[in-house]
């Protein structure tokens, strides 16, 4: 009889655990789709960001309210889940409170996993205050409507229900020792629970063991969830903020990068000896596109980016053509990507592997040139971001598409670079005036 | 405005068989824009007065390209790159000076990997290290009980980390420096970066010097001190546009400094 029981756990959790597997699959397929990019040098630079950063959250506590409250959810979340190895041992053998052969340490354990459950549920309230009833700019603003806005809801209130079934569990956990029950033993401490667990008095011993129960599978089963629910979710980046922070860009933040393939282009073009009718190296090669009009032509760390994002819009808070009404929002250059990039994956699977041309693209159908143009390259984005996510990136491969594959740049800018092609400068003088001040 | 400037070049430099201490790069503003040319003119009377030995490249300079980068067009942006690096390297040139924290940060950051390496300093970090090294000196009395608040560039600032240079600097002229709400880090844009200088702002309720400059009014300063032609002329705009003109000025760095040198 008993039995079942741990068949149908071991069943849930190769499920849970199966489905998320292959989401992983498909999210490391689909980042894979990006143009590669080197960022395998100076790892210990890159560890270290990683630890100060994802771990450290040393950027999240620039706005302090938020970062406190996000520390205690963090913090909580993950101490919390080391139960959840007692649970899966507990689940698979049917023993109970398997690890509280640890004494006092156990007492402990479980005593400041209490406590952190309800600091979250606290932390959790504020939150969803914050969004829904203060009415925080950035969380209202329109780039968020329907999915994303949900989104960051469902998993306030998944964390509240998880948090109170936790401590539900361990109330009548608590009241079920007291009353010497076989099986729940006197382990663990409840300094918070102790408080939950006089609404059982009065109840039969079978009704509490039932809530028991029902409150240990439904917290089990509600962590599967949420793990599968990530994949869906802005909340991935609970995962992904680490390599994220670890393979974001070193180089100081005014440096952009220098495109490799123009670079041939142009040496050929300065090159007096150069024949312009050599057979180029190899024949096959696609010739190079310049630029970036879809996800495919982005690189892999611009892509794991858009997965990254916690869409929490802090860029584009700080972002100088949003504050002034153009727009451009960089929080919605992240999620065009991301959607863009899902799109694209969904193409991929349905069509056995390979994608199939489907007559849209990142440009134009998600992010028009009205918003790449608002971009004053002011790196307040880059900076804001609490895990290290360049928006400006694209931005700027997508300005490169459109300069130098269309040339749509807006009138002035080809006037502008037109002077520069002539005259050496961006205004329409002579070169030879340029030392005109020194007699003004 | 006719005071004699000394700004060798680096022909005639070579031509005398002599290496400057220091590349000045003024760049397009500063040799073309007619408030720029002031901030570079000011510059230069720093050198002159500390006697720094230094060239300019003249008519030989060009555009560094860092515009046309930033509005996408790497091709030009290369071409351009590719020929300063080359008279640059000719002239076996170690270290550049500039006014204009885009060349700043193009010179530094971006040429190196195109075969540019030089030692690149903002003419703010220059005049840092000429007041330490204690080759200049001015009147510190000149600017006692004025109110000055700087605005970062986003090129010298959150470009490039560089926020001290410019404070230090105004910190030994006995102003009163007062800090906008956002500074440093978190400054806002001028609105000029990214080819912005060069076109209208895309459709807003706002222009993003106008928002700036009420950051700095806030502060109610005398100065607004920048360190960036497209800053200065930014600023100068907003300041027009709030109808402060004749109380606040808009100065460059190298401006507050040589005004206190009575130059
Ligand atoms: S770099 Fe562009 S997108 Fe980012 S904050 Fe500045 S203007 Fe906005
Ligand atoms: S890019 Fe960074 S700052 Fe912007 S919404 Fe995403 S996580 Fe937040």
């Amino acid at each position: 009889m008993n039995f079942l029981d741990n068949i149908f756990f071991a069943l849930l959790l190769a499920i849970g655990i199966g489905y998320f597997t292959i989401n992983v699959k498909k999210l490391i397929r689909n980042i894979k789709l990006g143009q590669d990019v080197d960022r395998s040098d100076n790892s210990s630079e890159r560890w270290k960001n990683m630890a100060m950063i994802a771990l450290g959250q040393s950027k999240m506590v620039k706005r302090p309210i938020a970062g406190f409250l996000h520390i205690i959810v963090y913090v909580g979340f993950v101490i919390i889940n080391i139960e959840v190895i007692e649970i899966i041992i507990d689940g698979l053998f049917g023993t109970h409170r398997v690890l509280s052969f640890m004494g006092v340490f156990y007492d402990i354990l479980i005593g400041s996993f209490e406590v952190l459950a309800f600091l979250v549920l606290v932390a959790v309230v504020v939150f969803w205050i914050r969004r829904n009833v203060t009415k925080l700019a950035r969380f209202t603003s329109s780039d968020l409507n329907g999915q994303p806005k949900n989104d960051a809801n469902y998993i306030l209130y998944f964390e509240m229900v998880l948090m109170t079934l936790f401590l539900v569990m361990n109330a009548a956990d608590f009241h079920l020792q007291n009353l010497g029950i076989s099986h729940y033993n006197s382990v663990g401490s409840f300094p918070i629970s102790q408080f939950i667990a006089p609404i059982f008095n009065g109840m039969s011993e079978g009704s509490v063991v039932i809530i028991e129960r029902a409150a240990w599978w439904l917290h089990i089963a509600g962590i599967l969830v949420f793990l599968n629910y990530l994949y869906f979710s802005k909340h991935l980046h609970i995962l992904l903020a680490f390599p994220n922070t670890y393979f974001a860009d070193l180089n100081a933040k005014g440096k952009l990068n220098n495109l490799e393939s123009v670079t041939n282009e142009v040496k050929l073009m300065m090159d007096p000896n150069a024949d312009p009718f050599a057979a180029p190296a190899n024949p096959d090669a696609v010739p190079a596109k310049f630029g970036a009009s879809d996800v495919q032509d982005l690189n892999w760390v611009q892509l794991l980016n858009a997965y990254s994002c916690t869409e929490c819009g802090r860029c584009t808070s700080s972002c100088p053509a949003n504050q002034t009404g153009k727009k451009l929002s960089p929080r919605k250059i992240m999620m065009d990507t991301r959607d863009r990039l899902e799109e694209v994956g969904r193409n991929i699977d349905l069509n056995k592997g390979v994608f199939v041309e489907d007559g849209k693209s990142l440009l134009n159908d998600y992010i028009t040139p009205e918003e790449l143009w608002a971009c004053t390259t002011c790196n307040a984005c880059v900076e804001e971001c609490p895990i290290n996510i360049s928006p400006l990136s694209i931005i700027i491969e997508m300005r490169r598409y459109l300069v130098m594959e269309q040339s749509a740049a807006p009138m002035e800018l080809n006037n502008m670079m037109s002077n520069i092609e002539n005259n050496g400068a961006p205004w329409p003088y002579n070169q030879m005036d340029r030392l005109n001040w020194v007699n003004e | 405005m006719s005071e004699n400037l000394i700004v060798p070049t680096m022909a005639e430099m070579m031509a005398q068989g002599k290496q400057p201490e220091i590349l000045f790069w003024v760049g397009s503003a500063g040799s073309f824009d007619d408030r720029a040319k002031k901030i570079t003119r000011a510059f230069v009377k720093i050198l002159n007065k500390a006697n720094v030995n230094f060239a300019v490249l003249g008519t030989e300079e060009s555009c560094t390209g860092d515009v046309a980068k930033r509005a996408g067009n790497e091709f030009l942006f290369q071409m351009q790159a590719f020929m300063n690096i080359e008279l640059l390297n000719a002239y076996e040139v170690k270290k550049i000076v500039t006014c204009d924290p885009h060349s700043f940060n193009c010179l530094k950051n971006e040429y190196p990997s195109l075969g540019g390496n030089y030692e690149v300093l903002h003419h703010t970090q220059f005049i840092q290290q000429l007041l330490k090294e204690g080759r200049i000196d001015f009147n510190k009395d000149t600017y006692k009980g004025s109110r000055v608040t700087f605005h970062d560039p986003c090129y010298l600032g959150r470009a490039n980390s560089e926020y001290q240079a410019p404070r230090e600097i105004l910190s030994q002229t006995n102003a009163d420096v007062v800090e906008m709400k956002r500074s440093k880090s978190s400054a806002l844009c001028c609105g000029a970066g990214g080819a912005q200088m060069f076109k209208e702002p895309e459709k807003g309720n706002m222009d993003i010097n106008v928002l700036r400059t009420q950051d700095a009014l806030e502060t109610n300063p005398n100065i607004i001190a920048t360190g960036c032609p497209y800053c200065n002329t930014m600023m100068t705009d907003g300041v027009k546009f709030a109808h402060k003109e004749n109380e606040i000025k808009v100065l460059d760095i190298a401006e507050i400094i040589a005004n206190a040198q009575n130059l």
